[in-house]
């Protein structure tokens, strides 16, 4: 089968776009955190993938890269966060789940008319890579958009980062140097984060996001 | 002689579907009593109900209108044409040319347009809520089955099912994901319109969020009973249009001989019984949901059938 190469590629991309609607739809933390995890693992597989493809061996890196921080160590980490802040209950939602989803199809749709577009002169897998990729990102901006937690915000801002990993990977790899450096700084943000969670919740009870406008002397 | 055989071949499909429909609610109901380490009512069970049903007498509320009585006929008759449409054994049957995907949604969304009037019909409230209840599922349920419909009609190329069928057997099908997208789909709104437990509760005629049941709850006799074989038709409809599409194997081809007929039956018979059981353990693990959480359930069939048909149009602009 000559096509076994785009359709794999096809399938774990557009896996990686259905996964991100997977997080929009959760509204519990515990289980947006194992859907992320699956996130991780399946950009890990694109990412082998490709690599496996453009017989790239530092993609490989970039891939255990993927599944050692975003898709273990991550999700551990915040799992014992929201253990050590109590919050196990529902996400609030800005919008109903419905109209974020209806949201969330609009800018698949917008992705794709755009990427085809632009990229016209770029390899199939490369063209259908880049697409997935910036829906992707769309959807994790559009779940910071629609979360007040700001763990699940974290989880949009991580999903977001994924996406660009896999647009990264789809044109040709990025130097390993870049890669490894955007993992750390991932990972530093992650941890500053981290800490900033448990200095607002220290000084608001709450990790709620509309409790910083009240500091900020605005009403709601 | 060419006739003569389609027709016998298509008469015999029609009454097997028939025969074997009440046998499937028998096994799934027997599969989920076995799974809850219950004893379970004998496979022939829904049988036995049908025959005591039509030998019992019809009792009609004083206000009833012509209506009612015409229904169930009308349902059982558009159910029965849709079943008999799905290629269950074999493609390239006599009425094959009009068996077309939404050809069966419209066949189907007639028959749930007269029950929703009947649901209506006495004046009972009950029968109000029931109907209500199932109109907003379908108008939620119908454009997921659309979508998935018009993903499936651009991998294919056509919505009528033996092409569909002819494809997805041929070695050109590759590995997409919008066709797992649309099984999910497919699942999520057969387990809807069947009124199957995350949405509606198949067991009970006592509980204030039933949907199907609140409608036929006037209907006794005869006509209940061509209504619940018409929901066990439907119910074999689904788990066969599933069947053939997702898993065509064994299928007779157009002109097959009486062996590869014969094989294909048996292969029938044997994805039924499957799909049965599946439906059996997926009911078991799971619990009825509220009635305002269905919507969005559906919605996440909407929201796949969509998405398969955009990741479709990416792959297809190469």
């Amino acid at each position: 089968m000559p096509n076994l190469a785009f359709d794999t590629a096809h399938l774990l991309a557009g896996g990686l776009v259905l996964i991100s609607f997977m997080l929009l739809y959760q509204d519990r933390l515990t289980s947006l955190l194992n859907v992320y995890a699956l996130h991780a693992l399946v950009l890990a597989l694109s990412v082998a993938w490709q690599a496996h493809l453009q017989n790239a061996p530092h993609l490989y890196v970039t891939a255990g890269l993927a599944l050692g921080f975003k898709a273990i160590i991550i999700p551990v980490a915040l799992r014992r966060i929201i253990e050590r802040l109590g919050i196990h209950r529902e996400i609030e939602t800005v919008v109903g789940i419905g109209p974020t989803m209806l949201a969330g199809m609009a800018l698949v749709g917008l992705s794709m008319v755009v990427m085809l577009r632009v990229t016209a002169a770029a390899t199939p897998i490369a063209r259908q890579d880049l697409a997935f990729a910036l829906a992707v990102v769309l959807l994790g901006l559009l779940m910071m958009v629609t979360r007040r937690n700001a763990v699940s915000q974290i989880v949009g801002f991580i999903s977001l980062e994924n996406g660009l990993n896999l647009a990264a990977t789809g044109a040709r790899g990025m130097p390993l140097v870049v890669e490894i450096s955007v993992a750390f700084s991932i990972l530093i943000a992650f941890i500053v984060i981290g800490i900033f969670l448990f200095r607002i919740r220290e000084r608001f009870d709450s990790v709620d996001i509309g409790a910083l406008d009240q500091a900020r002397g605005e009403q709601r | 002689m060419a006739l003569i055989r389609d027709l016998v071949v298509q008469f015999f499909e029609m009454i097997m579907v028939l025969a074997l429909a009440p046998g499937l609610v028998g096994l799934v109901r027997k599969a989920k009593a076995r799974l809850t380490r219950r004893r379970g009512a004998s496979l022939l069970q829904p049988y036995r109900d049908l025959l005591r049903l039509l030998r019992k007498e019809v009792v009609l509320a004083e206000n009833a209108s012509w209506l009612f009585r015409v229904a169930p006929y009308l349902i059982f008759a558009t159910t029965w044409v849709a079943a008999a449409l799905v290629p269950t054994f074999a493609t390239g049957l006599l009425f094959s040319w009009s068996a077309d995907l939404i050809a069966i949604i419209a066949l189907l969304a007639s028959a749930r347009f007269f029950l929703a009037l009947v649901g209506m019909d006495v004046g009972t409230s009950f029968g109000g809520i029931g109907s209500s209840r199932e109109v907003m599922i379908a108008s939620l349920a119908e454009p997921a089955m659309l979508t998935t419909v018009f993903t499936l009609a651009l991998i294919a190329g056509s919505t009528q099912l033996s092409t569909i069928v002819a494809f997805m057997n041929s070695p050109a099908v590759g590995l997409s994901v919008s066709l797992g997208l649309a099984l999910f789909a497919l699942i999520i709104v057969a387990i809807a319109e069947n009124a199957r437990i995350p949405v509606d509760n198949p067991a009970t005629h006592l509980e204030l969020t039933m949907v199907h049941e609140a409608m036929v709850l006037e209907y006794s006799g005869r006509h209940l009973a061509l209504i619940e074989l018409a929901a066990a038709l439907k119910l074999l409809l689904y788990v066969s249009l599933i069947a053939c599409i997702f898993a065509p194997w064994g299928l007779a081809g157009a002109q097959a001989g009486a062996i590869a007929l014969f094989i294909g039956a048996g292969t029938y018979v044997a994805k039924l019984a499957v799909g049965g059981m599946l439906l059996a353990i997926f009911e078991t693990a799971i619990a009825k949901m509220r009635v305002f959480r269905v919507p969005q359930f559906i919605g996440v069939a909407l929201m796949l059938g969509l998405l398969g048909t955009l990741l479709r149009f990416v792959s297809r602009s190469f």
